[in-house]
């Protein structure tokens, strides 16, 4: 176990330097003078040479790579060009709303996704089976943004259930807080939900056939029993999977949704510093993000032998 | 009469009604795009101010946007650009994923490293990697053709090796091999012919993710500039009008998920069709 962990954090960080090198080209494929682009049409050459100066870009390409890793691998990640603080400091104000909204939405995704799936599969090949097929494929087609102005329409402006944008005033409470999250959640955890469904079906589908799920029947074990304690079990690890999966792709989703919402979040701050061209804030939010997704598919690597002990490393 | 390859294919494919439906639907679609400039009832960008917001109606089916433009019309217009989108960036990110995924299934020394970078590049939500990648390159319709097409590259480059890993060790690949055949004569003529399958499969649900993600960066504003009307830039510009006029945004966003779904069936049917033992798989 100890072994392959090792491996798998070594492996990690091979990842994770090849993806601070994709992150270094990226801001470097800029066509023409990144600094320039960034002060605006307005900037003199003055302000444009001191920007220079003060991001590194006027040393060669080489040292700018070196200073560019010896940066990441001290967490240092710049600051910001409009918001006069560090990168990381405006990335961990915003964490918490980021953090909520996608564990509100993979909740969302698994409780829909999970027992549906299930349903799907014990009852395969009926007309309730492909009903939820042909549903979970509608859901997958949904574009969140536009599931969330329709959500907003609705049940935020004419029915008024919900708060229409934001995230309360400054001294709301964390309970007002999660409210304003609520639809957020759903426009982002709704489609998603179907790559949940499908998943769980097809797991189910394989562990039903197997002969203890058999024994477990001719035991005389209840359906509830037989597919609840003996197959979901055996099912976990692609369900688990694909949680895992799920939640990395929502942390990316959020970029969009908080935008419709108007969510102060990482991913409102990845859109504006993309429409100010801050390149230090999309530098280090891609670092952070993608991160987060190479941790956590690592997490549900590890969490593999906790599903299923029959798993040893 | 269907006796040939294609005709099986197709015939498989088609045994189930809802591929039928979904194909017909998307021919539909795309016939509709390409024939918009003569189907459409008015030209896309024709205003009528004394007419503005109205809802849908006999003589504007689909009713007006904030200057008076027929909806109809510009979300018909709309799937002409959409589609071009998402057409060119399935043929980057098949050209790009194929030379790719083909060196590292077919080059054991360039295995590695290759595959290395598709992992760095796969370790990018693609929504974010794309964003990034536009707010590098600015916004235009041509550089999220690119963007795009460099997102979807990783999940082409995969399936391809994998298929030329299997391809390499066959018979027919050693057979030449021993004839004396040189490397790109083996690529060209015994490996890429093999891997249409796959990749037409693959190319399908690129089209549709791609369409779902041009819409989400034109509607974050760093995609296709505003003034193409794209089904994403014109939810992007309904925004602003939703309460008096929610058609605004039922147009564009209907039409992107019925031709998203549509293109998911096929998909799910050509994968079926093409390699049933694939189907638990992917």
């Amino acid at each position: 176990m100890l072994t392959y962990l090792a491996r798998r954090i070594a492996g990690m960080f091979v990842v994770m330097f090849l993806v601070a090198t994709v992150v270094f080209v990226i801001a470097r494929v800029v066509p023409g003078d990144p600094a320039a682009v960034m002060m605006g049409a307005a900037a003199t050459a003055d302000d444009i040479a001191a920007l220079r100066a003060r991001l590194g870009l006027d040393q060669p390409l080489p040292l700018q790579y070196v200073m560019f890793l010896k940066d990441v691998l001290t967490g240092n990640l710049g600051d910001s060009i409009f918001l006069n603080r560090p990168v990381a400091q405006a990335l961990a104000e915003r964490a918490e709303l980021t953090f909520f909204l996608t564990l509100m939405s993979v909740s969302i995704a698994v409780a829909i996704g999970v027992p549906i799936g299930i349903i799907s599969a014990v009852k395969r090949g009926t007309a309730t089976d492909q009903g939820v097929i042909g549903l979970a494929m509608l859901a997958a087609s949904l574009p969140s943004f536009w599931v969330g102005l329709t959500l907003i329409q609705y049940l935020a402006v004419e029915l008024r259930w919900f708060p229409v944008a934001g995230y309360g005033p400054p001294d709301a409470t964390l309970g007002e807080r999660l409210r304003h999250l609520v639809l957020p959640a759903i426009a982002l955890g709704l489609p998603n939900s179907a790559l949940i469904l499908r998943f769980t079906r097809t797991a189910m589908l394989d562990v039903l056939h197997e002969d203890y799920v058999r024994t477990a029947r001719a035991k005389g074990l209840g359906q509830a029993v037989v597919v609840m304690k003996h197959a979901l079990r055996n099912a976990l690890i692609p369900i688990l999977t694909v949680v895992g999966l799920t939640a990395a792709i929502l942390i990316a989703g959020a970029i969009v949704t908080e935008t419709v919402f108007g969510l102060p979040g990482v991913g409102n701050l990845i859109v504006s510093a993309v429409l100010r061209r801050d390149y230090p804030v999309i530098q280090g939010a891609l670092l952070v993000v993608s991160g987060i997704y190479v941790l956590i598919n690592l997490a549900v690597d590890l969490l593999y032998a906790v599903a299923d002990p029959r798993v040893r490393y | 009469m269907m006796k040939s390859p294609t005709g099986l294919l197709i015939r498989r494919m088609f045994r189930r009604r809802l591929v039928l439906i979904a194909a017909v639907v998307l021919l539909a679609i795309i016939a509709v795009a390409v024939a918009a400039p003569w189907l459409a009832p008015y030209a896309p960008n024709k205003m009528d101010i004394i007419n503005r917001l109205k809802g849908p109606a006999g003589n504007h089916w689909f009713g007006t946007d904030e200057f008076g433009r027929d909806v109809l019309s510009r979300v018909m217009h709309g799937a002409q650009l959409s589609l071009a989108v998402g057409g060119m960036v399935v043929v980057v990110a098949c050209i790009l994923g194929t030379l790719t995924g083909v060196i590292a299934g077919y080059a054991k020394r360039l295995d590695g490293p290759v595959m290395r970078l598709i992992d760095a590049l796969m370790a990018f939500p693609d929504i974010l990697l794309a964003i990034a990648l536009m707010a590098a390159l600015g916004p235009s319709l041509f550089n999220t053709v690119l963007a795009l097409g460099v997102v979807y590259t990783p999940r082409v480059a995969r399936v391809v090796r994998a298929a030329t890993l299997v391809l390499r060790e066959l018979q027919f690949v050693e057979a030449a091999t021993a004839l004396g055949a040189r490397h790109a004569r083996i690529i060209a003529i015994h490996i890429l012919p093999n891997l249409v399958s796959p990749l037409i499969v693959q190319a399908t649900f690129i089209f549709a993710y791609a369409i779902l993600t041009e819409a989400a960066l034109s509607f974050l504003g760093v995609g296709v500039p505003p003034t193409s009307p794209t089904w994403g830039n014109m939810i992007a510009g309904a925004q602003q009008y939703m309460r008096q006029a929610d058609w605004l945004m039922l147009a564009p966003g209907g039409a992107i998920v019925l031709t998203v779904l549509a293109l998911q069936i096929v998909g799910d049917g050509l994968r079926d069709a093409l390699d049933p033992k694939l189907q638990k798989v992917l």
